[in-house]
């Protein structure tokens, strides 16, 4: 019973996500030593990112074990941050105009 | 999920029917929404939940910061690169620095294994080794933070493009490491009591007065995962974006 006492898992479990953590940042120091550019970059970036964060979270964090009442309270509210993301990714864009506009050459 | 019965130490045993049913009866059943959870860890996930959100916002800011410049990022790659004799690695100390911190985080998980065996030796090594490495990771942005000051980046202004690169690096870079800082001075406080046999004796703790036991590894472990948590994010959206 996972729950008997605290978290208790198996180390094979906890093992393999080191290893797997460790060759996926592998992978993500490659992405800048071969430099790549453009969208290549930003997707496989991404990617990485969230393998790790997600392995992080669910396993070595325990979530993936834990009640939904603990881990819905935990995941949904920070979703409100992708909003906050848009909100200020289109402020910055008509920042960034009215600069080239007002401070830009010529 | 399968309906699951148990007792913890929270000295409390609890059905859990399968999906959202089971998240409703919790969220609506009496006295407490978080069954099977001690009360030290559930406030250790609430204290994380916010520390998110400061994060987050340090690193929206740093994002509309360098969305909004017209003038150049500077090439964060050959900036954070260091030779050793030869040509420069780009970023070669930042890899060693997230290496660092991800055997960290397997060590702490093994620790927090350990504990609940009430294995009180190699919990006791293993936080070491993980407060160690927590160490040597300050020690080296430290030696990071230098390199950039002598190279003459400020908050206000640097050599190499946007003025803004200098504010959103030190704040975000130094906030983590303050953490990390943080963690490992906590790390040290329970391999003490650990070693002492606090946690076997459930000796009570001097503040909360709560009888000690091994789950304060597994919070003291959250604590610290989510710090290499942090660090896989900024890692990626500083220093490779």
């Amino acid at each position: 019973m996972a729950h008997a006492e605290g978290q208790q898992h198996p180390l094979g479990v906890y093992i393999k996500v080191w290893i797997l953590l460790f060759v996926v940042s592998g992978f993500s120091y490659a992405v800048d030593y071969f430099n790549f550019q453009g969208y290549v970059r930003w997707s496989l970036i991404l990617l990485f990112m969230f393998i790790k964060a997600g392995y992080i979270i669910s396993v070595f964090m325990h979530i993936k074990w834990e009640r939904w009442a603990l881990s819905a309270a935990i995941l949904v509210p920070p979703s409100v941050l992708l909003v906050f993301i848009g909100i200020m990714a289109i402020e910055s864009d008509y920042t960034f105009l009215t600069r080239i506009l007002y401070f830009g050459p010529g | 999920m399968s309906p699951q019965k148990s007792n913890t130490a929270v000295g409390q045993s609890a059905e859990l029917k399968p999906g959202l049913v089971g998240l409703a009866e919790d969220w609506s059943s009496d006295q407490r929404a978080f069954k099977n959870v001690p009360w030290g860890k559930a406030m250790m996930w609430i204290f994380l939940l916010s520390d998110t959100f400061i994060f987050s916002v340090f690193l929206i800011g740093y994002m509309t910061a360098r969305m909004s410049t017209a003038v150049d990022w500077p090439p964060v790659s050959e900036i954070f690169a260091l030779s050793f004799g030869g040509d420069p690695i780009p970023l070669v100390l930042i890899a060693i620095m997230t290496f660092i911190l991800i055997t960290s985080s397997g060590t702490m998980v093994l620790a927090v294994n350990y504990g609940y065996r009430k294995d009180r030796k190699k919990t006791t090594i293993l936080l070491l080794i993980t407060a160690l490495m927590g160490a040597s990771f300050v020690g080296m942005q430290a030696l990071e933070w230098s390199k950039l000051i002598s190279d003459g980046v400020r908050p206000w202004e640097n050599p190499f493009g946007a003025s803004q690169f200098g504010s959103a690096f030190f704040m975000i870079t130094g906030f983590h490491g303050f953490h990390v800082s943080v963690g490992v001075v906590f790390l040290l406080l329970i391999a003490r009591k650990v070693w002492r046999g606090d946690y076997d004796t459930e000796k009570k703790g001097f503040f909360t007065s709560q009888k000690g036991n091994y789950e304060i590894v597994e919070t003291m472990g959250l604590y610290w995962h989510f710090v290499d948590l942090v660090w896989v994010f900024i890692f990626a959206f500083f220093y490779l974006w």
